[in-house]
Protein backbone atom coordinates (compact mmCIF):
# COMPACT_ATOMS: atom_id res chain seq x y z
CA UNK A 1 0.00 0.00 0.00
CA UNK A 2 2.90 2.56 1.11
CA UNK A 3 4.76 1.73 -2.24
CA UNK A 4 1.96 1.95 -4.08
CA UNK A 5 1.46 5.27 -2.51
CA UNK A 6 5.60 6.18 -3.12
CA UNK A 7 4.91 5.21 -6.66
CA UNK A 8 2.06 7.43 -6.75
CA UNK A 9 3.39 10.15 -5.23
CA UNK A 10 6.50 9.94 -7.60
CA UNK A 11 4.39 9.76 -10.85
CA UNK A 12 2.49 13.07 -9.50
CA UNK A 13 5.85 15.13 -9.34
CA UNK A 14 7.57 13.95 -12.36
CA UNK A 15 3.73 15.01 -13.83
CA UNK A 16 4.22 18.39 -12.46
CA UNK A 17 7.65 18.58 -12.78
CA UNK A 18 6.99 18.23 -16.80
CA UNK A 19 4.13 20.82 -17.18
CA UNK A 20 6.53 23.62 -15.15
CA UNK A 21 9.05 22.75 -17.77
CA UNK A 22 6.43 23.20 -20.34
CA UNK A 23 5.32 26.00 -19.02
CA UNK A 24 7.73 28.95 -20.99
CA UNK A 25 7.00 26.83 -24.18
CA UNK A 26 3.39 27.33 -24.48
CA UNK A 27 3.70 30.98 -25.43
CA UNK A 28 5.47 30.74 -28.09
CA UNK A 29 4.04 28.05 -29.76
CA UNK A 30 0.41 29.47 -29.24
CA UNK A 31 1.68 32.75 -30.61
CA UNK A 32 3.07 31.93 -33.45
CA UNK A 33 0.19 30.79 -34.69
CA UNK A 34 -2.12 33.99 -33.46
CA UNK A 35 -2.61 36.00 -36.18
CA UNK A 36 -2.73 39.08 -33.11
CA UNK A 37 -0.53 37.59 -30.92
CA UNK A 38 0.26 39.07 -27.52
CA UNK A 39 2.37 38.36 -24.70
CA UNK A 40 -0.96 36.23 -23.31
CA UNK A 41 -0.90 33.28 -23.11
CA UNK A 42 -4.31 32.93 -24.36
CA UNK A 43 -5.79 30.32 -26.50
CA UNK A 44 -7.54 31.10 -29.54
CA UNK A 45 -9.09 29.31 -32.13
CA UNK A 46 -7.67 31.87 -35.06
CA UNK A 47 -4.68 29.74 -36.26
CA UNK A 48 -3.04 31.13 -39.09
CA UNK A 49 0.64 30.87 -40.84
CA UNK A 50 0.44 34.35 -41.28
CA UNK A 51 3.39 35.28 -38.85
CA UNK A 52 5.39 32.22 -40.14
CA UNK A 53 4.86 34.08 -43.28
CA UNK A 54 5.62 37.52 -42.45
CA UNK A 55 8.96 36.57 -40.98
CA UNK A 56 9.86 34.84 -44.10
CA UNK A 57 11.65 37.47 -45.91
CA UNK A 58 15.06 38.01 -46.25
CA UNK A 59 16.15 40.29 -44.24
CA UNK A 60 14.26 39.41 -41.27
CA UNK A 61 14.95 36.06 -41.34
CA UNK A 62 16.91 34.90 -44.64
CA UNK A 63 19.75 36.71 -44.43
CA UNK A 64 20.47 36.30 -40.57
CA UNK A 65 19.72 32.54 -40.47
CA UNK A 66 22.56 32.60 -43.81
CA UNK A 67 24.87 34.39 -41.40
CA UNK A 68 24.42 31.80 -38.79
CA UNK A 69 24.83 28.90 -41.47
CA UNK A 70 28.21 30.28 -42.63
CA UNK A 71 29.50 31.25 -38.63
CA UNK A 72 28.48 27.94 -37.09
CA UNK A 73 29.37 25.86 -40.48
CA UNK A 74 32.84 27.09 -41.03
CA UNK A 75 33.93 27.22 -37.40
CA UNK A 76 32.52 23.58 -37.25
CA UNK A 77 34.53 22.10 -40.42
CA UNK A 78 37.52 24.45 -39.35
CA UNK A 79 37.15 22.61 -35.49
CA UNK A 80 37.16 19.26 -37.15
CA UNK A 81 39.93 19.61 -39.47
CA UNK A 82 42.62 21.30 -36.78
CA UNK A 83 41.26 18.80 -33.74
CA UNK A 84 41.37 16.00 -36.20
CA UNK A 85 44.75 16.50 -36.78
CA UNK A 86 45.81 18.04 -33.46
CA UNK A 87 44.38 14.63 -31.57
CA UNK A 88 46.40 12.23 -34.60
CA UNK A 89 49.54 12.41 -32.70
CA UNK A 90 48.21 12.86 -29.23
CA UNK A 91 46.63 9.48 -29.74
CA UNK A 92 49.17 7.34 -31.26
CA UNK A 93 52.50 8.90 -30.22
CA UNK A 94 54.18 8.77 -27.13
CA UNK A 95 54.77 12.67 -26.07
CA UNK A 96 56.44 13.31 -23.46
CA UNK A 97 54.52 16.30 -22.37
CA UNK A 98 50.73 14.75 -23.40
CA UNK A 99 49.31 14.07 -20.52
CA UNK A 100 49.97 17.89 -19.37
CA UNK A 101 48.85 19.00 -22.56
CA UNK A 102 45.23 17.16 -22.00
CA UNK A 103 45.37 18.41 -19.08
CA UNK A 104 45.70 22.00 -19.91
CA UNK A 105 42.77 21.92 -22.61
CA UNK A 106 40.43 20.42 -20.21
CA UNK A 107 41.62 22.92 -17.74
CA UNK A 108 40.96 25.77 -21.02
CA UNK A 109 37.04 24.69 -20.84
CA UNK A 110 36.32 25.52 -17.62
CA UNK A 111 37.76 29.67 -18.50
CA UNK A 112 34.71 31.75 -18.55
CA UNK A 113 34.91 32.58 -22.27
CA UNK A 114 32.35 35.65 -21.47
CA UNK A 115 35.35 37.02 -19.70
CA UNK A 116 37.78 36.59 -22.66
CA UNK A 117 35.68 38.58 -25.11
CA UNK A 118 36.65 41.75 -23.55
CA UNK A 119 40.61 41.40 -24.20
CA UNK A 120 39.93 39.68 -28.11
CA UNK A 121 37.77 42.70 -28.55
CA UNK A 122 40.43 44.84 -27.09
CA UNK A 123 42.87 43.08 -29.81
CA UNK A 124 40.32 42.89 -33.04
CA UNK A 125 40.14 46.62 -32.67
CA UNK A 126 43.85 47.37 -32.33
CA UNK A 127 44.50 45.11 -35.17
CA UNK A 128 41.22 45.87 -37.33
CA UNK A 129 39.94 43.04 -37.47
CA UNK A 130 36.86 44.15 -35.72
CA UNK A 131 33.90 43.00 -37.34
CA UNK A 132 35.73 40.68 -39.68
CA UNK A 133 33.48 37.62 -39.71
CA UNK A 134 36.88 35.30 -40.87
CA UNK A 135 38.63 36.52 -37.72
CA UNK A 136 35.52 36.08 -35.63
CA UNK A 137 35.51 32.33 -37.13
CA UNK A 138 38.83 31.85 -36.11
CA UNK A 139 38.37 32.83 -32.53
CA UNK A 140 35.58 30.62 -32.37
CA UNK A 141 37.24 28.28 -33.37
CA UNK A 142 40.08 28.44 -31.15
CA UNK A 143 37.25 28.72 -28.40
CA UNK A 144 35.96 25.08 -29.14
CA UNK A 145 39.29 23.52 -29.96
CA UNK A 146 39.84 22.73 -26.31
CA UNK A 147 37.14 20.71 -25.89
CA UNK A 148 37.12 19.04 -29.82
CA UNK A 149 40.41 17.96 -29.08
CA UNK A 150 39.83 16.22 -26.17
CA UNK A 151 36.81 14.11 -27.56
CA UNK A 152 38.57 13.94 -30.97
CA UNK A 153 41.16 12.25 -29.13
CA UNK A 154 39.07 9.57 -27.04
CA UNK A 155 37.39 8.90 -30.60
CA UNK A 156 40.35 8.24 -32.09
CA UNK A 157 41.54 6.26 -29.23
CA UNK A 158 38.95 3.91 -29.98
CA UNK A 159 40.38 2.95 -33.61
CA UNK A 160 42.95 0.18 -32.66
CA UNK A 161 45.95 0.73 -33.71
CA UNK A 162 46.56 -2.74 -35.38
CA UNK A 163 43.94 -1.04 -38.24
CA UNK A 164 46.91 1.38 -39.55
CA UNK A 165 50.10 -1.12 -39.70
CA UNK A 166 49.29 -2.66 -42.99
CA UNK A 167 49.04 1.29 -43.72
CA UNK A 168 52.58 1.53 -42.33
CA UNK A 169 54.27 -1.58 -43.95
CA UNK A 170 52.96 -0.41 -47.42
CA UNK A 171 55.03 2.84 -46.30
CA UNK A 172 52.19 5.11 -45.44
CA UNK A 173 52.94 8.33 -43.62
CA UNK A 174 51.09 9.85 -40.66
CA UNK A 175 48.57 11.65 -43.38
CA UNK A 176 47.85 8.51 -45.47
CA UNK A 177 47.43 6.77 -41.92
CA UNK A 178 45.11 9.52 -40.96
CA UNK A 179 42.80 10.04 -43.86
CA UNK A 180 42.57 6.80 -45.80
CA UNK A 181 42.40 4.08 -42.28
CA UNK A 182 41.59 6.04 -38.95
CA UNK A 183 39.37 9.04 -40.60
CA UNK A 184 36.74 7.03 -41.90
CA UNK A 185 36.64 4.49 -39.33
CA UNK A 186 36.09 7.50 -36.50
CA UNK A 187 33.57 9.47 -38.96
CA UNK A 188 30.88 8.79 -36.32
CA UNK A 189 33.00 10.62 -34.10
CA UNK A 190 33.84 13.24 -35.93
CA UNK A 191 29.75 13.73 -37.11
CA UNK A 192 29.41 14.17 -33.32
CA UNK A 193 32.47 16.86 -32.46
CA UNK A 194 31.24 18.89 -35.87
CA UNK A 195 27.26 19.30 -34.53
CA UNK A 196 28.24 20.05 -31.21
CA UNK A 197 30.53 22.91 -32.46
CA UNK A 198 27.24 24.29 -35.22
CA UNK A 199 24.73 23.86 -32.71
CA UNK A 200 27.06 25.24 -29.49
CA UNK A 201 27.68 28.20 -32.22
CA UNK A 202 24.32 28.05 -33.23
CA UNK A 203 22.90 29.65 -30.17
CA UNK A 204 26.00 31.73 -29.55
CA UNK A 205 24.77 35.67 -28.43
CA UNK A 206 27.67 37.38 -26.99
CA UNK A 207 30.52 36.91 -29.62
CA UNK A 208 28.86 37.83 -32.65
CA UNK A 209 26.98 40.54 -30.60
CA UNK A 210 30.24 42.25 -29.43
CA UNK A 211 32.58 41.72 -32.32
CA UNK A 212 30.48 42.23 -35.55
CA UNK A 213 29.73 45.92 -36.11
CA UNK A 214 26.69 45.71 -38.52
CA UNK A 215 23.40 43.95 -39.02
CA UNK A 216 23.89 42.56 -42.11
CA UNK A 217 26.52 40.59 -40.80
CA UNK A 218 24.75 39.52 -37.48
CA UNK A 219 23.62 35.54 -36.83
CA UNK A 220 19.78 35.04 -36.27
CA UNK A 221 21.10 34.66 -32.07
CA UNK A 222 21.57 38.86 -32.18
CA UNK A 223 18.70 39.46 -34.54
CA UNK A 224 15.68 37.95 -32.06
CA UNK A 225 17.76 39.52 -29.62
CA UNK A 226 17.60 42.87 -31.22
CA UNK A 227 13.70 41.77 -32.54
CA UNK A 228 12.72 41.32 -28.64
CA UNK A 229 14.59 44.02 -27.32
CA UNK A 230 12.41 46.71 -29.23
CA UNK A 231 8.73 45.29 -28.08
CA UNK A 232 7.60 48.51 -27.55
CA UNK A 233 6.80 48.19 -31.26
CA UNK A 234 7.22 44.08 -32.03
CA UNK A 235 4.75 42.39 -33.42
CA UNK A 236 4.98 39.51 -30.74
CA UNK A 237 3.39 36.60 -32.99
CA UNK A 238 6.32 36.91 -35.34
CA UNK A 239 9.08 37.12 -32.47
CA UNK A 240 7.55 33.45 -31.64
CA UNK A 241 7.44 32.25 -35.18
CA UNK A 242 11.24 33.54 -35.81
CA UNK A 243 12.10 31.77 -32.40
CA UNK A 244 10.72 28.66 -33.64
CA UNK A 245 12.27 28.81 -37.25
CA UNK A 246 15.49 29.65 -35.57
CA UNK A 247 15.33 26.82 -33.05
CA UNK A 248 14.53 24.02 -35.39
CA UNK A 249 18.03 23.38 -36.99
CA UNK A 250 19.69 22.89 -33.28
CA UNK A 251 17.03 20.57 -32.00
CA UNK A 252 17.23 18.97 -35.40
CA UNK A 253 20.62 18.22 -34.88
CA UNK A 254 20.60 18.05 -31.20
CA UNK A 255 18.15 14.76 -31.86
CA UNK A 256 20.74 13.28 -34.47
CA UNK A 257 23.43 13.13 -31.74
CA UNK A 258 21.26 13.02 -29.07
CA UNK A 259 22.51 8.77 -28.78
CA UNK A 260 26.00 9.82 -28.14
CA UNK A 261 25.14 12.58 -25.68
CA UNK A 262 23.79 10.22 -22.95
CA UNK A 263 27.17 8.08 -23.17
CA UNK A 264 29.04 11.49 -22.93
CA UNK A 265 27.51 12.36 -19.19
CA UNK A 266 29.07 9.20 -17.68
CA UNK A 267 31.90 10.38 -15.61
CA UNK A 268 32.93 6.80 -14.64
CA UNK A 269 34.88 6.20 -17.81
CA UNK A 270 37.30 8.84 -16.75
CA UNK A 271 37.06 8.86 -12.74
CA UNK A 272 38.38 6.76 -11.01
CA UNK A 273 36.62 5.93 -8.50
CA UNK B 1 29.44 23.22 -22.75
CA UNK B 2 31.82 20.70 -21.07
CA UNK B 3 31.16 17.41 -20.82
CA UNK B 4 33.79 14.79 -20.11
CA UNK B 5 33.60 11.83 -22.19
CA UNK B 6 34.50 8.05 -21.28
CA UNK B 7 37.82 7.62 -23.04
CA UNK B 8 37.74 4.21 -24.52
CA UNK B 9 39.97 1.48 -23.14
CA UNK B 10 43.73 3.07 -23.81
CA UNK B 11 45.05 1.86 -26.86
CA UNK B 12 49.14 0.61 -27.09
CA UNK B 13 50.36 4.12 -28.77
CA UNK B 14 53.13 3.22 -31.31
CA UNK B 15 56.64 3.88 -29.51
CA UNK B 16 58.54 7.02 -30.80
CA UNK B 17 62.63 6.92 -31.13
CA UNK B 18 64.72 9.47 -29.96
CA UNK B 19 64.09 13.07 -30.77
CA UNK B 20 65.25 13.30 -34.29
CA UNK B 21 64.69 15.97 -36.13
CA UNK B 22 61.35 14.18 -38.14
CA UNK B 23 60.48 12.94 -35.08
CA UNK B 24 59.33 16.39 -33.78
CA UNK B 25 58.00 17.61 -36.69
CA UNK B 26 56.00 14.43 -37.18
CA UNK B 27 54.07 15.81 -34.41
CA UNK B 28 54.43 19.47 -34.47
CA UNK B 29 53.16 19.77 -37.75
CA UNK B 30 49.58 18.20 -36.93
CA UNK B 31 49.31 19.86 -33.70
CA UNK B 32 50.88 23.16 -34.91
CA UNK B 33 47.44 24.43 -36.78
CA UNK B 34 45.62 23.67 -33.48
CA UNK B 35 48.90 25.21 -31.40
CA UNK B 36 48.88 28.71 -33.50
CA UNK B 37 45.30 29.20 -32.35
CA UNK B 38 45.37 28.68 -29.39
CA UNK B 39 48.19 30.26 -29.14
CA UNK B 40 46.99 33.45 -30.68
CA UNK B 41 42.74 33.64 -29.87
CA UNK B 42 42.82 31.98 -26.72
CA UNK B 43 46.02 32.50 -24.39
CA UNK B 44 47.09 35.98 -26.67
CA UNK B 45 44.08 37.42 -25.13
CA UNK B 46 43.89 35.89 -21.58
CA UNK B 47 47.79 37.47 -21.42
CA UNK B 48 46.86 40.40 -23.35
CA UNK B 49 44.24 41.14 -20.76
CA UNK B 50 46.70 40.67 -18.05
CA UNK B 51 48.57 43.72 -19.85
CA UNK B 52 45.64 46.31 -20.90
CA UNK B 53 44.24 45.28 -17.00
CA UNK B 54 47.01 47.60 -15.75
CA UNK B 55 46.80 50.13 -18.41
CA UNK B 56 44.15 53.10 -18.66
CA UNK B 57 42.85 51.89 -22.08
CA UNK B 58 39.61 53.11 -23.48
CA UNK B 59 38.27 53.25 -26.83
CA UNK B 60 37.64 56.81 -26.80
CA UNK B 61 38.94 60.13 -25.09
CA UNK B 62 42.53 60.85 -25.25
CA UNK B 63 43.70 57.42 -23.10
CA UNK B 64 42.35 55.82 -26.77
CA UNK B 65 45.67 57.44 -27.85
CA UNK B 66 47.80 57.43 -25.07
CA UNK B 67 47.21 54.63 -23.08
CA UNK B 68 49.52 54.18 -20.55
CA UNK B 69 50.62 52.25 -17.01
CA UNK B 70 48.74 52.63 -14.26
CA UNK B 71 50.05 49.86 -11.97
CA UNK B 72 47.11 48.48 -9.89
CA UNK B 73 44.66 51.54 -10.13
CA UNK B 74 42.06 49.70 -11.31
CA UNK B 75 42.38 47.07 -9.26
CA UNK B 76 41.74 49.28 -6.93
CA UNK B 77 39.05 50.82 -8.39
CA UNK B 78 37.18 48.25 -8.46
CA UNK B 79 37.06 46.61 -5.32
CA UNK B 80 36.41 49.89 -3.83
CA UNK B 81 33.37 50.56 -6.42
CA UNK B 82 30.02 49.43 -5.15
CA UNK B 83 28.65 48.45 -8.60
CA UNK B 84 31.07 46.15 -8.43
CA UNK B 85 30.68 44.71 -5.55
CA UNK B 86 26.69 44.55 -5.90
CA UNK B 87 27.69 42.89 -9.12
CA UNK B 88 29.85 40.30 -7.33
CA UNK B 89 27.26 39.73 -4.51
CA UNK B 90 24.38 39.00 -7.40
CA UNK B 91 26.38 36.65 -9.22
CA UNK B 92 27.72 34.76 -5.72
CA UNK B 93 23.33 34.99 -5.56
CA UNK B 94 22.86 33.93 -8.92
CA UNK B 95 25.11 30.91 -8.85
CA UNK B 96 24.03 29.52 -5.54
CA UNK B 97 20.34 29.97 -6.18
CA UNK B 98 20.44 28.86 -9.92
CA UNK B 99 23.24 26.20 -10.06
CA UNK B 100 24.25 24.75 -6.95
CA UNK B 101 20.66 24.71 -5.32
CA UNK B 102 18.21 25.06 -8.14
CA UNK B 103 19.97 22.95 -11.53
CA UNK B 104 21.98 20.85 -8.84
CA UNK B 105 18.83 19.68 -6.69
CA UNK B 106 16.09 19.53 -9.28
CA UNK B 107 18.82 17.67 -11.73
CA UNK B 108 19.08 14.58 -8.87
CA UNK B 109 15.44 14.78 -8.11
CA UNK B 110 14.28 14.23 -11.44
CA UNK B 111 17.00 11.92 -12.03
CA UNK B 112 16.11 9.91 -8.81
CA UNK B 113 12.37 9.89 -9.85
CA UNK B 114 12.40 8.68 -13.18
CA UNK B 115 14.17 5.61 -11.75
CA UNK B 116 12.52 2.30 -12.64
CA UNK B 117 9.73 4.85 -14.59
CA UNK B 118 8.62 3.41 -18.01
CA UNK B 119 10.65 4.19 -21.36
CA UNK B 120 7.28 6.50 -22.17
CA UNK B 121 7.56 8.24 -19.04
CA UNK B 122 11.02 8.84 -19.32
CA UNK B 123 11.06 10.24 -22.54
CA UNK B 124 8.16 12.27 -22.32
CA UNK B 125 10.48 14.08 -19.22
CA UNK B 126 13.44 13.31 -20.25
CA UNK B 127 12.55 15.40 -23.95
CA UNK B 128 10.76 18.21 -22.32
CA UNK B 129 13.56 19.14 -19.78
CA UNK B 130 16.20 19.16 -22.41
CA UNK B 131 14.43 20.93 -24.61
CA UNK B 132 14.49 23.85 -22.64
CA UNK B 133 18.31 23.09 -22.54
CA UNK B 134 18.75 22.91 -26.13
CA UNK B 135 16.64 25.86 -27.42
CA UNK B 136 19.10 28.93 -27.82
CA UNK B 137 19.58 31.33 -24.66
CA UNK B 138 17.89 34.33 -26.50
CA UNK B 139 14.83 32.46 -27.29
CA UNK B 140 15.07 31.23 -23.70
CA UNK B 141 15.02 34.02 -22.68
CA UNK B 142 11.93 35.24 -25.24
CA UNK B 143 10.07 32.13 -23.60
CA UNK B 144 10.56 33.65 -20.25
CA UNK B 145 9.82 36.91 -20.89
CA UNK B 146 6.60 35.82 -22.06
CA UNK B 147 6.30 33.51 -19.45
CA UNK B 148 6.47 36.32 -16.57
CA UNK B 149 4.49 39.24 -18.15
CA UNK B 150 1.67 40.72 -16.48
CA UNK B 151 -0.44 38.74 -18.32
CA UNK B 152 1.61 35.92 -18.96
CA UNK B 153 0.95 32.32 -18.64
CA UNK B 154 3.04 32.08 -14.63
CA UNK B 155 0.41 34.84 -13.86
CA UNK B 156 -2.56 33.74 -15.78
CA UNK B 157 -1.83 30.08 -13.31
CA UNK B 158 -1.57 31.67 -10.32
CA UNK B 159 -4.38 34.06 -10.66
CA UNK B 160 -1.97 37.19 -10.08
CA UNK B 161 -1.30 40.34 -11.85
CA UNK B 162 2.72 40.76 -11.36
CA UNK B 163 5.41 42.60 -13.27
CA UNK B 164 7.51 39.52 -12.32
CA UNK B 165 11.41 41.30 -14.03
CA UNK B 166 10.87 44.45 -11.97
CA UNK B 167 9.33 43.33 -8.67
CA UNK B 168 11.43 40.37 -8.51
CA UNK B 169 14.48 40.29 -11.50
CA UNK B 170 16.81 38.20 -9.60
CA UNK B 171 14.16 35.39 -9.21
CA UNK B 172 13.20 35.54 -12.19
CA UNK B 173 16.78 35.54 -14.06
CA UNK B 174 17.45 32.43 -11.21
CA UNK B 175 13.96 30.49 -12.16
CA UNK B 176 14.88 31.33 -16.24
CA UNK B 177 18.20 29.44 -15.71
CA UNK B 178 17.17 26.62 -13.29
CA UNK B 179 14.75 25.87 -16.45
CA UNK B 180 17.51 26.35 -18.85
CA UNK B 181 20.10 23.96 -16.89
CA UNK B 182 18.51 21.97 -15.13
CA UNK B 183 19.02 18.86 -18.26
CA UNK B 184 22.65 19.14 -17.88
CA UNK B 185 22.30 18.12 -14.14
CA UNK B 186 19.84 15.61 -14.31
CA UNK B 187 21.78 13.86 -17.54
CA UNK B 188 25.09 13.89 -15.22
CA UNK B 189 23.10 12.29 -12.26
CA UNK B 190 21.02 9.74 -14.67
CA UNK B 191 24.43 8.23 -15.90
CA UNK B 192 25.43 8.25 -11.99
CA UNK B 193 22.79 6.49 -10.85
CA UNK B 194 22.94 3.58 -13.60
CA UNK B 195 26.09 2.53 -11.75
CA UNK B 196 24.40 2.24 -8.67
CA UNK B 197 24.41 -1.21 -8.04
CA UNK B 198 20.51 -2.24 -7.45
CA UNK B 199 20.72 -5.22 -5.48
CA UNK B 200 22.97 -3.01 -2.84
CA UNK B 201 19.69 -1.12 -2.50
CA UNK B 202 17.68 -3.81 -2.30
CA UNK B 203 19.13 -5.61 0.33
CA UNK B 204 19.21 -2.57 2.47
CA UNK B 205 15.41 -2.49 2.06
CA UNK B 206 15.13 -5.56 3.09
CA UNK B 207 17.10 -4.39 6.39
CA UNK B 208 14.21 -2.30 7.15
CA UNK B 209 16.56 0.96 5.29
CA UNK B 210 13.55 3.66 4.43
CA UNK B 211 14.12 5.62 0.78
CA UNK B 212 15.26 8.60 2.65
CA UNK B 213 18.37 6.81 4.82
CA UNK B 214 19.19 4.79 1.03
CA UNK B 215 19.85 7.72 -0.37
CA UNK B 216 21.67 9.35 2.48
CA UNK B 217 23.62 6.30 3.25
CA UNK B 218 23.96 4.65 0.07
CA UNK B 219 23.33 6.58 -3.07
CA UNK B 220 24.82 9.93 -2.57
CA UNK B 221 28.07 8.62 -1.04
CA UNK B 222 28.73 6.43 -4.38
CA UNK B 223 27.77 9.45 -6.62
CA UNK B 224 29.48 11.87 -4.26
CA UNK B 225 32.00 12.47 -7.14
CA UNK B 226 30.06 13.13 -9.74
CA UNK B 227 28.15 15.47 -7.68
CA UNK B 228 31.05 17.39 -7.05
CA UNK B 229 31.84 17.15 -10.03
CA UNK B 230 28.66 18.45 -11.86
CA UNK B 231 28.25 21.19 -8.70
CA UNK B 232 32.09 22.63 -10.28
CA UNK B 233 30.48 21.99 -14.04
CA UNK B 234 27.35 23.94 -13.41
CA UNK B 235 29.48 26.78 -11.12
CA UNK B 236 31.60 27.15 -14.33
CA UNK B 237 29.10 27.71 -17.13
CA UNK B 238 26.71 30.03 -14.31
CA UNK B 239 29.54 32.51 -13.50
CA UNK B 240 30.07 33.44 -16.96
CA UNK B 241 26.48 33.35 -18.17
CA UNK B 242 26.01 36.42 -19.96
CA UNK B 243 23.30 36.03 -22.85
CA UNK B 244 20.37 34.84 -20.80
CA UNK B 245 19.77 37.71 -18.27
CA UNK B 246 20.93 40.15 -20.49
CA UNK B 247 18.09 39.56 -22.99
CA UNK B 248 15.34 39.03 -20.14
CA UNK B 249 16.41 42.19 -17.47
CA UNK B 250 19.87 44.11 -19.14
CA UNK B 251 20.73 43.91 -15.76
CA UNK B 252 18.32 46.34 -14.34
CA UNK B 253 15.81 47.47 -13.10
CA UNK B 254 18.93 49.56 -12.62
CA UNK B 255 21.44 47.34 -11.32
CA UNK B 256 19.17 44.59 -9.66
CA UNK B 257 20.07 41.81 -11.57
CA UNK B 258 23.56 42.80 -13.00
CA UNK B 259 25.63 40.25 -12.47
CA UNK B 260 29.40 40.34 -13.12
CA UNK B 261 29.50 39.30 -16.88
CA UNK B 262 26.86 42.19 -17.12
CA UNK B 263 28.82 44.95 -15.08
CA UNK B 264 32.12 43.89 -17.30
CA UNK B 265 30.13 44.51 -20.77
CA UNK B 266 28.88 47.93 -19.39
CA UNK B 267 32.12 48.75 -18.45
CA UNK B 268 33.70 47.73 -21.49
CA UNK B 269 31.15 47.40 -24.28
CA UNK B 270 29.36 50.49 -23.13
CA UNK B 271 31.61 53.01 -21.80
CA UNK B 272 34.64 51.20 -23.56
CA UNK B 273 36.47 51.62 -20.38
CA UNK B 274 38.97 48.70 -22.13
CA UNK B 275 41.51 48.85 -19.10
CA UNK B 276 38.59 48.58 -16.64
CA UNK B 277 36.61 46.07 -18.28
CA UNK B 278 39.89 44.32 -18.58
CA UNK B 279 40.84 44.29 -14.49
CA UNK B 280 37.12 42.97 -14.19
CA UNK B 281 37.63 39.86 -16.92
CA UNK B 282 40.96 38.78 -14.88
CA UNK B 283 38.77 38.65 -12.03
CA UNK B 284 36.62 36.13 -13.48
CA UNK B 285 39.34 34.45 -14.87
CA UNK B 286 41.05 34.06 -12.20
CA UNK B 287 37.84 32.53 -9.84
CA UNK B 288 36.76 30.61 -13.12
CA UNK B 289 40.28 29.12 -13.13
CA UNK B 290 40.24 28.27 -9.84
CA UNK B 291 37.13 26.20 -9.68
CA UNK B 292 37.86 24.63 -13.19
CA UNK B 293 41.80 23.90 -11.25
CA UNK B 294 39.59 22.00 -8.08
CA UNK B 295 37.33 20.00 -10.79
CA UNK B 296 40.68 19.02 -12.17
CA UNK B 297 41.36 17.43 -9.41
CA UNK B 298 38.25 15.82 -8.30
CA UNK B 299 37.94 13.97 -11.73
CA UNK B 300 41.32 12.34 -11.65
CA UNK B 301 41.44 12.17 -15.57
CA UNK B 302 42.77 8.46 -16.01
CA UNK B 303 44.33 8.23 -19.23
CA UNK B 304 45.03 11.87 -20.74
Amino acid sequence: MTRLAARGAAWLALALITLAFLGPFLWVLIASLEPEATLAAQPTLSFSLDNFKAVLTWDTIILPLINSIVISGSTAVLTVLVAGLAAYPLSRYQLRYRRHFMLTLLFTTGLPVTAILVPVYAMFFRFNLYGSVPAMVLFLTASSLPFSIWMMKNFMDGVPVNLEEAAWVDGAGWVRSLTAVVGPLMAPGIAVVAIFVFVGQWGNFFAPFVLLDTPEKQPAAVTVYTFFSQYGQVAYGQLAAFSILYTAPAVVLYVAVNKYLASSFSFAGSVKG
Amino acid sequence: MTIVTAPSPSVTSRPVRGSSRRGVLRWLVPLGPALVLLALFLAGPILWSVYIAFTNETLTGSASVHSRFVGVANFVKLFGDPNFLNSFLLTFVFVIGSAVIGQNTLGLIIALLQRGRGRVTRSVVNGVVIAAWVVPEVVAAACWFSFLAEEGTLNTVLGISQEWLYTAPMLAVILANIWRGTAFSMLVYSAALSEVPADLLESAAVDGAGPGRRLLHITLPLIRRSVMANLMLITLQTLASFGLIYALTGGGPGTASQTTPLYMYEQAFRYFEIGYGSAIALVMLVIGALFSLIYLRLIKVEDA
